[in-house]
């Protein structure tokens, strides 16, 4: 009977604790961030969708078409083509594409590059309906902002696919 | 309903019906299916169906480079991404004869530990959800935020990490992710005790939790079940301890064991698991030792030479195993992964045989499945 | 009959139904918003300011959604099952007093009239389980039977308590009797029986149960049963279903009110009136709300032990105590 009683009296003792608990974490402030009006930094290792890198003297893509992303990527999403100029020591980038579908973020590309020609963009709400504006065109983008401002020394943040969240 | 089907073992034949909980059911977490075979709600036969999810992670090591194969470890066990690379990078360091800088073990281990609590943390809120209970998750997911944020500034990414090297780790960690890691722990212990003034000491849990889904010694040692399982019938089998791997052997812990062997005893070791981590983050970050986080001598295309080699450590649901074949060539022969859950989960048929409904998804979330990790 | 009979029945009828609408939508919000805070995060804030519009949101969505009858179900039972759990909550809200003046119908065995219209819910929701062809519904419908049967029999062993001590079946002289400062109120009449609030108690828990709310909403069960004997259920087949519970947890809560906590007396004796009896029937709704959010749910053996171990022990002993209170001090 004792026993009963006391079984009675410590799992409703138990329930009230676990009562007090909550209410007490009912009045303190949320601790929620509300994504579409307000939204955290990214860190600065944050791992995006990778980005050719300017040379800040000249304007022009760092990459020298060497392949080693290529190379490197566990799921072939990388396509770089280049070709040698005349009177140039290296090869120059013509072509980078990068199939976002694939690509799982890894970072293998960027670690592989000797010449540091990749970047990863802080982009981090791509959304769209369509699968084609995920099949980036690196070297367009960069060529587009290298001709939208002649001389920019930094790399302007990067554009993000058309739709934006709703 | 779909005519009875006809169990010719069971007494009443014509009274049993099959109930398909899952491959998509709130409880199974993921793609499992479970076949139910009922007699009103008692279950008396409880047949896994996996493979929902199967990616040939096996077969994909055969077809990639050495690195190329670590990102895939992190989305094995994508709550405990950490100690999957762990394994691997460390088995083709064994097979290389990599050494690996006393920085980078160091870092390691704290990663390690910290991706441990946050995968018990998940399982934490989402064994309560399985419960019934909703807000525990919400508490959990909050501890394990900050915990997410320290890894992302590290690593550079929030779940499916690859952050390990062979022959180190990629990035050195910064004074902020120390600091980080000291607040952190202040946080989390005063945390763990509202966790078990909340939840642990509830009657309603307790109730419901003690004497359920006990799984005994012996059937662990049949099904090779590791980890809290096999840790929550009392054997203190934990590869940190038996076979020491990294640096562990320099930290004090102990491995918690409860002899119940029921799904509170379960629970009871990953709680006090989060504890033991806690400890160990705390004196790591003490100890950790200054200098190159990435052994330089690595070479660019690596080619281990021929042998079969294995590395195994203790992931947050047990024990993983990479066993890698090299013919010294620069793609592995063979990659085999021995995963806990599976284990884990091959004793649910027998384990749950005669119990209700609501104890048997109790027990199946004292497993702490990660389904991907099931069908890898 | 004549007609002004007719128009305020007429009136408390769309009364009845405002309020249950009403209720239902904003108590959905009130749960998520309190959810929300005893979680550490704000609830729905998007529609309408702070998200006060949400209820009206979701009742458009529901609206708009086909409803639809599984093959092979039995449609004329799951058309009728949303029906028959939603007509009991609104039947008994025509009897509860909401203040002095301010009630339906008030009719001398109030009390059995609430009970026994509560007793219609279990028989709907067994009904709709049944009806679903569904098997996780027919687990649910038969956890619903055993569930609300079992706890039937601690809350009326709680009411003859309370109605043995105040002497009376009419709701409105139950509260009447409990005028003056809140000491009054049958809560805290220990000389009634001097263990009244467990009694309280012992009615709160089984009202938790027989509205299968948590942590007793072995119906629902969603980590098991998926949705119960909703699952089945779409647009506002499940509308009516959800805005029966919270129509439900308002009569309890008001039944809890008018019998334990004075009713629409106030607590100092003056200045009674409708505001007090909402006060404290939200209050009481809060508690609800806040016992939801905090505990996990029980096992269906662990329910019926509670049931037959605990309560219904507890409340057959406070009756005698109330039965020999009664010979021994008022004699």
């Amino acid at each position: 009977m004792k026993k009963y009683l006391k079984e009675i009296g410590g799992g409703f003792y138990s329930l009230m604790l676990g009562m007090r608990v909550t209410l007490a974490q009912f009045f303190k402030p949320t601790v929620t961030v509300h994504y579409p009006h307000e939204s955290l930094k990214m860190t600065p290792r944050f791992r995006g969708h990778i980005e050719l890198v300017r040379d800040p003297k000249t304007g022009q893509a760092m990459c020298f078409a060497c392949k080693v992303c290529e190379k490197a990527c566990p799921s072939d999403c990388i396509i770089v083509e280049g070709v040698k100029k005349e009177g140039e020591k290296r090869k120059s980038v013509t072509e980078f594409k990068l199939d976002f579908t694939k690509c799982s973020l890894c970072g293998s590309c960027v670690e592989a590059c000797k010449s540091n020609a990749i970047q990863f963009s802080k982009a981090y709400n791509m959304v769209s309906m369509n699968k084609e504006d995920f099949i980036m065109n690196l070297f367009q983008k960069l060529e587009s902002e290298r001709s939208a401002d002649g001389q920019a020394t930094a790399t302007p943040p990067p554009e993000q696919p058309k739709s934006e969240v709703p | 309903m779909s005519a009875p089907e006809v169990i010719p073992a069971s007494d009443k034949p014509c009274e049993t019906f099959v109930l398909n909980v899952g491959p998509q059911h709130p409880a199974t977490h993921g793609v499992l299916r479970l076949k139910l075979t009922m007699d009103g709600e008692y279950i008396m036969r409880a047949e896994p169906v996996c493979g929902y999810i199967h990616r040939m992670h096996e077969k994909m090591g055969e077809n990639r480079t050495w690195a190329q194969f670590l990102p895939n470890t992190g989305r094995i066990d994508y709550l405990a991404a950490m100690a999957y690379n762990h394994a691997y990078v460390a088995a083709v360091e064994r097979a290389a004869k990599i050494a690996v800088p006393p920085r980078a073990e160091y870092i390691r281990v704290i990663t390690t530990e910290l991706n441990r609590i946050s995968s018990h943390l998940v399982w934490f809120g989402a064994f309560l959800l399985d419960l019934g209970g909703f807000t525990p998750l919400l508490y959990a997911f909050d501890d394990r935020e900050q915990i997410l944020d320290m890894l992302e500034a590290v690593t550079g990414s929030r779940l499916t990490y690859c952050y390990y090297r062979f022959g180190g780790v990629c990035n050195d960690v910064d004074a902020d992710f120390i600091r980080g890691c000291r607040d952190f722990v202040a946080r989390l212990r005063p945390r763990l005790k509202m966790y078990r003034t909340l939840v642990t000491d509830n009657i309603i849990l307790r109730k419901r939790l003690e004497g359920i889904g006990f799984i005994s010694q012996e059937m662990c040692r049949k099904y090779g079940a590791t980890g809290p399982v096999i840790r929550g019938s009392g054997v203190a089998y934990d590869v940190r301890k038996i076979e020491p791997y990294s640096v562990y052997r320099e930290f004090d812990f102990d491995i918690p064991t409860f002899p119940e062997g029921d799904c509170m005893a379960r629970y009871l070791v990953r709680m006090e698991e989060m504890a033991q981590s806690l400890r160990i983050i705390e004196q790591a970050v003490d100890k950790l030792p200054d200098g190159p986080v990435l052994s330089s001598g690595v070479p660019r295309v690596l080619k281990p030479p021929a042998g079969d080699y294995c590395f195994a450590v203790e992931a947050a649901r047990g024990r993983f195993l990479v066993r890698i074949v090299s013919d010294n060539k620069e793609i592995p022969y063979r990659v085999r992964l021995r995963t806990p859950c599976f284990s884990n989960l091959s004793l649910f048929e027998e384990a749950t045989a005669g119990m209700m409904l609501p104890d048997a998804l109790a027990v199946l979330g004292s497993l702490d499945l990660v389904i991907p990790d099931i069908d890898r | 009959m004549s007609l002004s009979e007719l128009l305020r029945m007429l009136v408390y009828v769309v009364g009845v139904m405002a309020f249950v609408g009403l209720n239902a939508a904003y108590l959905v919000l009130a749960e998520r918003k309190g959810a929300g805070r005893f979680q550490r995060r704000p609830g729905p804030t998007e529609v309408g300011y702070a998200g006060w519009l949400q209820p009206v949101a979701d009742g458009v969505k529901l609206l708009c959604k086909q409803l639809i009858v599984p093959p092979g179900a039995d449609a004329a039972l799951f058309r009728l099952a949303p029906l028959l759990v939603m007509i009991p909550a609104m039947m008994s809200l025509a009897v509860i007093p909401f203040s002095e003046t301010l009630v339906g119908r008030n009719i001398n065995v109030g009390l059995v009239f609430v009970f026994a219209f509560g007793a219609i819910n279990v028989m709907a929701v067994m009904l709709s389980g049944w009806a679903s062809r569904n098997k996780y519904a027919i687990i649910s419908a038969a956890r619903v039977v055993s569930q609300d049967v079992a706890y039937e029999i601690p809350m009326l062993l709680v009411v003859i308590t309370m109605l043995m001590a105040t002497g009376t079946m009419n709701l409105h002289e139950i509260v009447q009797q409990q005028a003056g400062w809140f000491w009054h109120w049958n809560l805290f009449r220990l000389d009634l029986n001097p263990l009244m609030p467990v009694t309280f108690i012992i009615f709160f828990t089984c009202m938790l149960a027989e509205t299968n709310r948590a942590p007793f909403d072995m119906a629902e069960a969603e980590s098991e049963l998926v949705a119960g004997a909703f699952t089945e259920y779409a647009g506002m087949g499940f509308g009516v279903f959800f805005m029966a519970e919270y129509a439900n947890i308002v009569v309890g809560c008001a039944m809890t009110t008018l019998l334990f906590l004075g009713g629409w007396q106030s607590p100092f004796g003056v200045g009674s009136g409708v505001i007090w009896f909402l006060l404290k029937m939200y209050a009481v709704v809060f508690t609800v709300i806040w016992v939801r959010w905090t505990f996990p749910r029980t096992q269906f053996y662990n329910l019926l032990n509670l049931s037959w171990k605990i309560l219904i022990p507890l409340s057959l002993f406070t009756l005698i105590l109330t039965a020999v209170m009664m010979k021994v001090l008022r004699a």
